[in-house]
């Protein structure tokens, strides 16, 4: 095994969906540009197990959706492998190599206004991916087959739902359709990229809590890619942060969330709407709004050495910038990677 | 906050708003009535389809046919004593006056509120010259501090829209609100497109904004769990109607209709122990069909005999208001028991 390779997850068995130090970078075309690269995901592994769900937090640009991609195989990584079943995914070129992996493995996207042919009904959504993938045949079976998947997606009462039009539905309807096309799969794991964030708060947990129904009851493994780390800490076994491509913290939920150790992670923690902490917005300390404290995530055609976070971090010191901090593990199974930790070199 | 200013910036007095757009019209919003006070931040809160926005472009006249403002007033006032002025009555040569000079509008996606094919301090210059009487060096200087205010340094007035990021955009469409410092700046979703640590900084930035500037805001979003921070007043909306309002805090504690009680119930705490909680069972109704009585007794868990045959009315209820039949009731007895003693 690598050396960056999960060892607190071995207590989960083996992971059904593996990325192991995938990379990804874009190269850029355009005047001027010849030979830059987006360098969007630095080496990064991952593990999805079954019966767990597996947060992904970070910003726009963090590169949480390009790891999805890699891992729904719609790009390929630059270097590193994906791994289902412990073994290596060949990229898949045939349709059929394809559809032997969506047949475990399946997306579910952030826009279900988008990701519903609108001229189709519900029926024929969802009797496409059960025919593609051979579990269905004849007509009553393929009936017999949605209804169920419509009844487990709490769609119900189902045979008022098979005959409608992805635009009768509601936001949290939509995105229940979106669950049970990819549910008629059979997957194994479920790749949800910001699967609840078009939707109104009031939704949210719906959806948050059928995920989680089809995680104890079906064992699905879930990838959950979000930027609402309250969302992630309600649902989710393991949360992990994702800062401008690099993985900088890792733990079970609850951990990271009421012991965050990296700077980045209690930003986003002091960046959520929280009611509980009284007048906060308000009594705020004069900030000084210069373009520094503001900060965003960085360009990732230049990004900044050593620690991608540096230039907004409160704690950065010269070493910072000149490498990448070494995993520092806790016992409790949380990692990370901050020079802080590191009392030798952090100078 | 709101106790220095008693004066009211904005009163909206039985607002009807309709679309047209079919043979029998729908109402969007029907019968709002609302306060808000010089200085004060006002939330608005509901999910998609509640009549949020539809209320705010009828109060700042931008509504777009099929909706039309049917009945109602939207009194502005003046500050000094001046007679406040029907917004809705106005012309649009009157109107033209009112707009960036003491009304001003920033919408959801900055994208599209920017004009993309104009640098940035042209489009800060149009509305300083036009406003401000500036001259075309004067408007960029200007411009420049604008957007020192929020952060971004004045060599982006050069920049297109497309060249700025999310965040900044959001920021730039503030400052550009800001130019004429107006008495009242509505905020429809301002920060829903953003990511949650550049959302913050902007609402910092707001309070701030409002504290040196004095502006009163209102601030629209489906997200109560922010509101309850950065507000002074919040408006509950649900089906085209205003069903409570009551200072931030207090709904937070103390929600008096049930809808605002399964709000706050809707997202998930950061504290405290994990437990399973819902959302809100179904989804606001089609205003087309409005349930009887009550909008929200299908979905309410605590409906009870009068809630699907009569609307409640929106009544004074401890510092706020509601309009539910739970407290109407309630208050009804506690004033049966006050005669009989």
């Amino acid at each position: 095994m690598p050396a960056s390779a999960e060892p607190v997850l071995e207590a989960h068995g083996e992971p059904v969906l593996e990325a192991r130090d995938v990379v990804k970078r874009f190269p850029l075309h355009g005047p001027g540009q010849h030979g830059k690269e987006v360098h969007a995901v630095e080496p990064t592994s991952l593990a999805l197990h079954a019966g767990r769900i597996t947060a992904l937090v970070g910003e726009s640009g963090s590169g949480k959706s390009t790891l999805a991609r890699m891992l729904a195989l719609a790009y390929p990584p630059t270097e590193g492998e994906i791994r289902l079943d412990g073994a290596p995914v060949k990229q898949a070129r045939t349709a059929r190599g394809k559809r032997a992996y969506y047949r475990q493995v399946q997306m579910v996207f952030q826009d279900p206004f988008s990701s519903l042919s609108p001229v189709h009904r519900l029926r024929y959504i969802l009797s496409r991916p059960l025919q593609l993938h051979g579990h269905a045949s004849g007509r009553a079976e393929l009936e017999r087959q949605i209804l169920d998947l419509l009844n487990r997606v709490n769609l119900t009462p189902a045979d008022q739902f098979i005959d409608k039009f992805p635009h009768e539905l509601s936001g949290g309807q939509r995105q229940r359709v979106a669950i049970a096309r990819a549910l008629a799969a059979r997957p194994k794991v479920l790749l949800g990229d910001e699967p609840v964030s078009m939707l109104d708060v009031s939704i949210r947990l719906d959806i948050l809590n059928l995920l989680g129904t089809l995680r104890d009851d079906e064992g699905l493994a879930i990838l959950y890619i979000t930027h609402d780390i309250a969302g992630a800490r309600y649902f989710a076994d393991e949360i992990k942060v994702l800062y401008a491509g690099q993985l900088v913290e890792s733990g079970p939920a609850d951990a990271v969330v009421e012991q965050p150790r990296h700077p980045y992670t209690r930003l986003l923690l002091e960046s959520a709407p929280d009611p509980d902490r009284e007048g906060a917005l308000l009594d705020a300390p004069e900030v000084v709004d210069d373009e520094e404290t503001l900060g965003e995530p960085p360009s990732l055609v230049d990004p900044p050495a050593g620690c991608r976070f540096h230039p907004r971090c409160p704690l950065a010191k010269p070493v910072c910038a000149t490498a990448f901090p070494p995993r520092t593990q806790f016992d409790d199974g949380q990692w990370v990677h901050c020079w802080s930790y590191d009392e030798e070199n952090y100078r | 906050m709101t106790t220095r200013h008693q004066e009211p910036l904005l009163t909206v007095r039985g607002l009807h708003v309709d679309y047209f757009d079919r043979a029998d019209p729908v109402h969007a919003v029907s019968g709002v009535d609302l306060t808000l006070l010089r200085g004060e931040t006002l939330g608005i809160v509901g999910e998609s389809g509640c009549g949020k926005s539809t209320l705010v472009t009828a109060v700042t006249r931008l509504e777009r046919p099929p909706a039309v403002t049917t009945a109602g007033s939207v009194l502005f006032h003046g500050k000094d004593g001046a007679p406040p002025v029907d917004l809705l009555t106005l012309t649009d040569r009157q109107l033209g006056a009112l707009r960036w000079e003491k009304i001003a509008v920033v919408f959801q996606s900055a994208m599209n509120a920017l004009n993309p094919v104009l640098r940035l301090g042209a489009q800060f210059s149009d509305v300083l010259r036009r406003h401000r009487g500036l001259s075309k060096k004067e408007a960029l200087t200007r411009a420049g501090e604008l957007l020192g205010m929020v952060g971004i340094p004045a060599d982006r007035l050069r920049s297109y829209a497309h060249e700025l990021s999310g965040g900044m955009r959001q920021r730039a469409t503030i400052a550009l609100a800001l130019a004429c410092e107006p008495d009242l700046v509505v905020m429809d979703e301002p920060t829903t497109a953003v990511d949650v640590v550049m959302q913050r900084q902007i609402l910092r930035q707001v309070s701030r904004l409002k504290r040196e500037l004095g502006f009163s805001v209102i601030f629209i979003t489906h997200d109560l769990s922010l509101l309850i921070e950065i507000a002074d007043r919040i408006a509950v909306m649900y089906a085209g109607k205003v069903v409570e309002t009551g200072p931030a805090r207090q709904l937070y504690t103390d929600p008096k209709h049930p809808y605002t009680e399964a709000l706050r119930g809707a997202f998930p705490p950061l504290h405290g122990p994990r437990r399973e909680i819902t959302g809100i069972p179904g989804s606001p109704p089609g205003l087309r069909v409005l349930p009887q009585g009550c909008a929200f007794h299908p979905r309410c868990a605590h409906r009870f005999e009068p809630c699907d045959r009569t609307t409640p009315p929106l009544l004074a209820l401890g510092a706020g208001e509601a309009a539910c039949h739970l407290h109407q009731t309630v208050r009804g007895e506690e004033d049966h028991h006050a005669r009989v003693s």
